[in-house]
């Protein structure tokens, strides 16, 4: 199959109301999948002789805090004999994010699933080591997270001169 | 306040590791994340028996700067000069996925006179970022000389760089629309005389390794990625045609006009190091065709796109145009703003499929980026194929990776 829109349409005859909805922009295709079934999509869309999604391109997350689901998994397939994306999306809860690892069926997952607990505090049901992977194993907090801050030095102004100035951590006489 | 260090514990890092490790059998050693081979700041550990790996676990994240948190709090144009620092040997190529991400997002045209100097500046990339491939990578198997031939090419490329952009790596050239400005006088001549002299170095970094016995046995049968698990693993670029998949974005979905030249995408078939060598050297080949099609044919017209609502209008037009204030004026202080919605451009970067993914909720800043880097997803696939290995070998298997740290970790 070559077109998008027809794969899109199948997967939702398959699954049903596991898929949630299908989004068009710009001529990308999204599918939003229920958190519990994304594993069986992914499977579907990788074996079935007519979609054949055989790579995961992807794999990332985006923080809409303060809004309830709060976050967004994204997974973007790649189908190299129909040279075809697709978008997979799952909507996460803010407390107690957790969803199934699609580890199984794409193995790369391994890193990118690493990545985004790392950065999200998104956790893997089933992941085989899901430790962080870029911070430092002791970090506190989940960087790409919105209410998570830049950390930027506050300016010193005369006012406040003083009461940074303790905080500063230079080397005094 | 500084924290006290914490170690990982030895339960935390027991699953990675054999019994015989635990029992004290074999040897964990710790490599990098100083080490002249690892080209740059990866970690292994490594665990050995003898000179032989059994397991390999890659320690990532120590050249990690948080630039996609960064660039959240950027508005879109500073965000294109933040691009440039993740594959620092692929500047340019790097900005063009990220304009096309945002010429998707706001359904932006590119002149096609941008598109065709694009196409050309990104296959000089290409050729720049596999020339520090083979210098370092020939470097760490002991052949010094050609490290220092590589570096002399790449210089002339970079002074070209220099020529448009006034920077030779940092350049920032490709933005929203188009280019920051025209390419200057003299430019095509330059190309020229650079395509005129390069094929023939091809030939001498060929004559200087490709029969080199020395050379052969350092790197046939080594670190051999199988055709069923290239893919599975995510590895693209070199490494993915190395094992005879031929896909790359430039053919497969072809973006900035790719499909009006004519290329051939190299494969090899064994997938060793030789394989992922002999594959650069036929992908630099193929990038000066390319670009010999692109200098014949660029056309006329205008550099960036006249859409002043995007792209800042030529300073000449400020002196008697008050709209042209007024866009100038929006544009260098709050930034375009780009309607609701996510974008994802897969462009071919020389390491391989790099991917950049883009949120705007409707604001200038974007609410996220997410750059799927091909360094991070090549790295996953090293502890797979360094087992059995011997540590000498091993180097040689992470060159012929090619990894950026900056790009593995951004």
């Amino acid at each position: 199959m070559d077109d998008v829109k027809a794969i899109a349409d199948l997967v939702k005859k398959e699954f049903g109301e596991k898929i949630l909805s299908i989004d068009e922009f710009r001529g990308e295709f999204n599918l939003s999948v229920d958190a519990d079934s994304i594993s069986q999509v992914c499977q579907f869309l990788r074996d079935n002789p007519d979609t054949k999604f055989n790579f995961l391109a992807a794999l990332t997350a985006v923080d809409f805090w303060p809004e309830e689901p709060r976050f967004r998994v994204v997974y973007e397939l790649y189908s190299q004999e129909n040279m075809l994306n697709l978008g997979l999306r799952v909507l996460v809860p803010g407390e107690d994010p957790n969803i199934p690892s699609i580890e199984s069926v794409y193995p790369n997952a391994n890193w990118h699933e690493r990545e985004v607990y790392d950065m999200f505090g998104i956790t893997f049901e089933g992941h085989s080591d899901l430790r962080r992977i870029l911070m430092p194993h002791d970090w506190e907090g989940h960087p790409l997270r919105k209410d998570y801050p830049l950390g930027y030095e506050e300016v010193q102004f005369s006012f406040n001169f003083d009461e940074i100035d303790q905080r500063k951590r230079y080397a005094r006489e | 306040m500084l924290q006290p260090e914490m170690e990982l514990t030895v339960d935390e890092l027991k699953h990675l590791v054999s019994n015989r490790a635990i029992e004290g059998d074999t040897m964990v050693l710790n490599m990098g994340p100083q080490h002249p081979s690892t080209h740059g700041v990866l970690r292994l550990l490594l665990e050995l028996d003898g000179e032989k790996i059994i397991t390999c676990i890659p320690d990532i994240g120590y050249l990690h700067s948080g630039i996609e948190k960064n660039m959240e709090a950027k508005s879109f144009e500073k965000v294109l000069v933040m691009t440039d620092r993740m594959d620092y040997l692929n500047n340019l190529g790097n900005n063009l996925a990220y304009c096309l991400a945002i010429e998707k997002l706001v359904d932006l045209d590119v002149p096609p006179r941008a598109q065709v100097i694009r196409v050309l500046l990104t296959e000089l990339q290409r050729i720049t970022s596999h020339l520090v491939f083979l210098g370092t990578h020939a470097l760490d198997l002991a052949a010094m000389s050609v490290f220092l031939y590589c570096f002399r090419e790449r210089e002339i490329i970079l002074d070209i760089f220099e020529m448009c952009s006034g920077q030779r790596m940092m350049t920032s050239y490709f933005r929203p629309g188009g280019l920051w400005r025209d390419v200057p006088e003299g430019f095509e001549e330059v190309v020229q005389n650079f395509l005129d002299i390069f094929p023939a170095r091809i030939q001498q970094y060929e004559d200087l390794l490709s029969n080199n016995p020395l050379y052969l046995d350092r790197t046939k049968g080594i670190g051999v990625i199988p055709t069923d698990m290239a893919l599975s693993w995510g590895a693209t670029g070199p490494p993915l045609r190395a094992s005879g998949i031929a896909y790359d974005v430039r053919k497969a979905q072809p973006y900035s006009g790719y499909e009006q030249y004519e290329f051939d995408i190299p494969t090899g078939e064994n997938g060793d190091v030789y394989d992922r060598y002999i594959v650069r050297m036929e992908e630099m080949r193929q990038s000066v065709r390319i670009v010999q099609q692109a200098l014949d044919n660029i056309p006329e017209g205008p550099f960036r796109s006249d859409n002043r609502k995007f792209v800042p209008p030529p300073r000449s037009e400020l002196a008697h145009s008050m709209e042209a204030v007024i866009h100038h004026f929006k544009l260098w202080t709050e930034g375009f703003t780009a309607p609701k919605g996510e974008v994802y451009v897969p462009v071919e970067s020389p390491k391989g499929l790099l991917g950049c993914y883009l949120v705007s909720d409707g604001g200038s800043n974007p609410y996220r980026v997410h750059f799927r880097t091909p360094s991070f997803a090549n790295m996953q696939i090293l502890p797979k194929i360094s087992i059995g290995c011997l540590v000498a070998d091993l180097v040689a298997i992470i060159s012929s990776l090619d990894p950026v740290l900056g790009d593995v970790d951004r």
